[in-house]
């Protein structure tokens, strides 16, 4: 096994599996660049989920059934079994994919676009923007990875479009006259400002308060049907509503919008998305995450260039990543995150946790519950944010706990090898061979520096 | 000793000190600064209503306090959750500041959080946090390493207190200790890596401290701050110790009102509510070491005045903050009031800027910690000369 296979697997993938080193074979970025190629069918674990629609109309229900009988916990016990049932079903997918360049690119996307699953709404939803907007669309471009998902219910419901109206729409004219009340209609930034400075052009790409303020007018009336507790076939659907809709065209970053419905707030968005900003944006994003906290500028520039080429042809933006010779210097440049760490843990141990609990219990041990970000900007991608010596402490508490369940069932020498092969140290192979126990084995092998960094 | 300080005396070897029992005498070295950072900005004009300006029941609309209970002065009123701060504030103990912002004039939360952290003038090259700089000027720091004096009660430490001054950080867990003879283990395996090994090393002398009876298990569900309550009370035993540190940094999420606001009651209230639960909890856990701390609270920025489309508001600019604690020079509101009139508002929908919040930090720092002015107007808030420090935040004793 190369040294090239071994970042392939642990750099670009979620950790090696055992006999992955030796199956990726001598060219370790063809074997990378296969699997980001073309659009796929959404895999099975995943592709048997409740749908967002489902989701929406359960939360809805139990919303509902809360109101007119006093029914407490029922629909939210409910909707947090599925949201345990997606999380299950993520990380199945996580430990047994072959395909798992492709899969951290799935991840690092979500995370990319976060909703979090701490606001009630979203709880349900958060895995069905995963599956349906994020999946379907890493083989074509980016204009429509991000139409898909900022049309998707759990974005809209995440940072408040529904309600958000247009002041002299027609809803917001109506109101006014017909009810006499202390509260205006009137728009919610929230959507408008956080593709701007999370999803296309970053903090620093030029745009202004007033151009927040009028994307979010532009953007009123897109929302999700069924928002405001209306039963229907079509409930927890994108839905524009022209009627919510800010009337009149809308200068945003210099370009006029003339008013089109629908088309307006789709027209910027496809503007942001070819905006030079948001190339550079997201270079940047992805250089950091695949290569080093400090992205050197050479990869970024490369991956900016690669972007404004291809107008944003994700595969393209993703075979670049692996044609970064900045990401083949060493095996050791990244910190894993709570989440890569448990990731791997799991491929290296080939351990598939068969109660849902158990699948989501580390995650949550260790600071990281899947899809709560707990803000819009996503899980950090620079170690200063998970790297506290409490933090280390607690990856050694689960390690410890791991090598009890799984110290009598494997060799963590071989097992070490096997995902780690020369990367595993002298030094920590010794201590390994030294170990009382194969769950003192196990611990020392998770604990160690090469199996904490990637 | 208990078992993980046996370890460390143990396998670290030259750490057998590491916590030594300084006799100490009521002097500024037992000065305690516990800071407080309340993510997604918090609407100062919902914690302390400016009830007295003629035009804030107009301005906030559905979101105004019109008749509030605790009244501060004939301006200002404490938001009615919020009733042990105003039983300190009555007993001249907490300062509250409005108005006040960062240097940070847009309204990113993440990058208005990483502003109000660095204490630098501008974003750009800012690696470190004002706190971790502080550090080195902190007189506990003459006697003890600065891990043993500063603490984040968080599993990872915040930009604030990262640097190059090595810190401790701690949080509540619910897993059971590995062995010690496996930690001995992984502590050799560490040896010759300096990043595990410091962290490690750091905390395995938390953990010591926090002890077995803290195995807090994060609150109740009913808790809108998610276990904050736990949080401080941890914090209060680790710096009540005699050889604990004297630093704290405790963060907080859940103040992004975009919706649903709430005024005398709702989510808002809730969530003051356990926001001010949780400060007295910091206060009796510190026991006869509250005449000693200044605890500071603030947040990244405030909120537009006017209610938003959902009831909620957006992201704005000035807010207020607090100062509470045994040496505080309280019972006031420290503000140069900008007014909530049309042509009074930063940019026609936030609360105006007036008091620098490095002001704030500079005046408890430098009459609290006794932290030199030269230090911090060169090393802890660089470019800072146009935000003076507050004089007279602190009781001379």
């Amino acid at each position: 096994m190369t040294l090239d296979a071994i970042i392939a697997a642990n750099r670009f993938g979620l950790g090696a599996r055992p006999g992955e080193l030796t199956g990726i074979g001598s060219d370790a970025r063809n074997w990378l660049i296969r699997q980001v190629e073309d659009t796929r069918p959404v895999p099975r674990e995943v592709a048997e989920l409740p749908s967002s629609a489902t989701a929406f109309q359960t939360f809805a229900k139990a919303l509902r059934e809360r109101r007119q009988q006093g029914e407490k916990d029922g629909g939210r016990r409910q909707i947090g079994l599925m949201y345990r049932d997606q999380v299950a079903a993520r990380y199945r997918l996580a430990i047994r994919t072959e395909e798992p360049f492709r899969e951290r690119l799935v991840h690092f996307w979500t995370n990319h676009f976060a909703v979090s699953a701490d606001k009630a709404q979203v709880v349900g939803l958060a895995a069905t923007l995963e599956n349906e907007a994020i999946r379907p669309n890493l083989g074509g471009r980016f204009v429509d990875l991000l139409l898909a998902v900022e049309a998707h219910p759990a974005m809209i419901l995440y940072l408040d479009n529904q309600a958000s109206i247009g002041p002299n729409s027609p809803l917001a004219q109506r109101t006014s006259r017909r009810v006499k009340s202390d509260r205006k209609l009137d728009i919610n930034e929230n959507l408008a400002r956080e593709i701007l400075e999370l999803h296309t052009l970053g903090v620093n790409g030029g745009y202004t308060q007033a151009d927040v303020t009028t994307f979010a007018r532009a953007l009123t009336g897109w929302s999700v049907a069924g928002a405001r507790g209306k039963e229907s076939e079509q409930a927890g659907q994108f839905q524009f509503r022209q009627m919510a809709h800010e009337p009149g065209a809308k200068t945003i970053l210099g370009k006029r919008y003339s008013e089109d419905g629908l088309a307006q707030p789709r027209a910027v968005l496809k503007d942001l998305a070819d905006h030079p900003a948001t190339a550079k944006h997201l270079a940047t994003k992805l250089t950091r995450h695949f290569i080093a906290d400090e992205p050197p500028e050479s990869a970024v520039a490369r991956l900016t260039k690669v972007f404004r080429d291809t107008d944003g042809d994700l595969p393209s933006l993703h075979r670049a990543l692996v044609e970064s010779p900045e990401a083949w210097e060493r095996t050791t440049a990244k910190f894993k995150t709570p989440h890569d760490f448990v990731v791997s843990t799991f491929r290296m141990l080939d351990f598939v946790p068969t109660l849902p609990e158990q699948m989501l219990a580390p995650f949550q041990l260790l600071g990281q519950r899947p899809y709560t970000p707990g803000s819009p900007a996503g899980w950090p991608d620079t170690a200063s944010q998970w790297d506290g010596p409490d933090a280390l402490l607690k990856r050694i508490e689960w390690s410890s706990a791991v090598g009890k369940r799984m110290g009598s069932k494997l060799q963590p020498l071989d097992a070490g090898g096997a995902s780690l092969g020369s990367a595993l140290a002298e030094r920590t192979r010794v201590a390994i061979a030294r170990a009382e126990s194969g769950a003192q084995g196990v611990t020392l092998l998770l604990a160690s520096p090469e199996f904490q960094r990637r | 000793m208990n078992r993980r300080a046996f370890v460390i005396s143990s396998v670290l070897g030259g750490v057998a000190t590491l916590l030594p029992r300084i006799p100490f005498a009521s002097t500024r070295a037992d000065a305690r600064l516990v800071l407080v950072i309340l993510r997604g900005a918090l609407d100062g004009l919902a914690a302390v209503p400016a009830y007295g300006d003629g035009n804030y029941a107009g301005k906030r609309g559905a979101l105004a306090i019109t008749a509030p209970t605790q009244k501060l002065d004939g301006m200002f009123a404490l938001h009615p959750s919020m009733v042990n701060l105003y039983q300190r504030y009555r007993e001249k103990g907490l300062i509250v500041f409005h108005a006040v912002a960062s240097p940070y004039r847009e309204r990113s939360h993440f990058d208005g959080q990483d502003l109000l952290e660095s204490g630098t003038a501008e974003l750009k090259g800012a690696r470190d946090g004002w706190l971790n700089r502080a550090l080195a000027g902190v007189p506990a720091a003459q006697k003890r390493t600065t891990d043993q004096i500063a603490v984040a009660l968080a599993q990872n430490v915040p930009l604030v207190l990262r640097g190059n001054a090595a810190v401790n950080s701690w949080a509540p867990s619910r897993l059971p200790d590995a062995d010690a003879d496996t930690l001995e283990r992984i502590a050799d395996l560490y040896s010759t890596d300096e990043y595990f090994a410091t962290r490690l090393q750091s905390a395995l002398a938390a953990d010591g401290i926090a002890g077995e009876s803290m195995a807090v298990t994060g609150g109740g569900k009913r808790d809108p701050l998610n276990g904050f309550n736990a949080v401080t009370s941890a914090a209060g035993k680790f710096l009540a110790a005699a050889d604990g540190p004297r630093i704290a940094v405790i963060e907080v999420g859940g103040w992004d009102t975009h919706a649903n606001q709430g005024a005398e009651q709702g989510q808002l209230a809730n969530r003051l509510r356990s926001l001010d639960q949780g400060l007295e909890t910091l206060r009796s856990s510190l026991g006869a070491a509250w005449k000693d701390t200044a605890v500071l609270v603030v947040t990244e920025f405030g909120r537009t005045v006017a209610v938003n489309g959902t009831r909620g508001t957006d992201h704005g600019t000035a807010t207020c903050a607090f100062l509470a604690g045994g040496p505080i020079a309280g019972g006031r509101v420290i503000t140069d009031w900008p007014g909530l009139g049309n042509g009074d508002l930063y940019q026609q929908r936030d609360l105006k800027p007036t008091l620098d919040l490095r002001s704030v930090f500079k005046g408890v720092l430098g009459a609290h910690l006794r932290i030199s002015d030269g230090v911090l107007e060169t090393k802890v808030f660089p470019d800072s000369r146009s935000a003076t420090a507050l004089d007279g935040l602190v009781r001379q004793s």
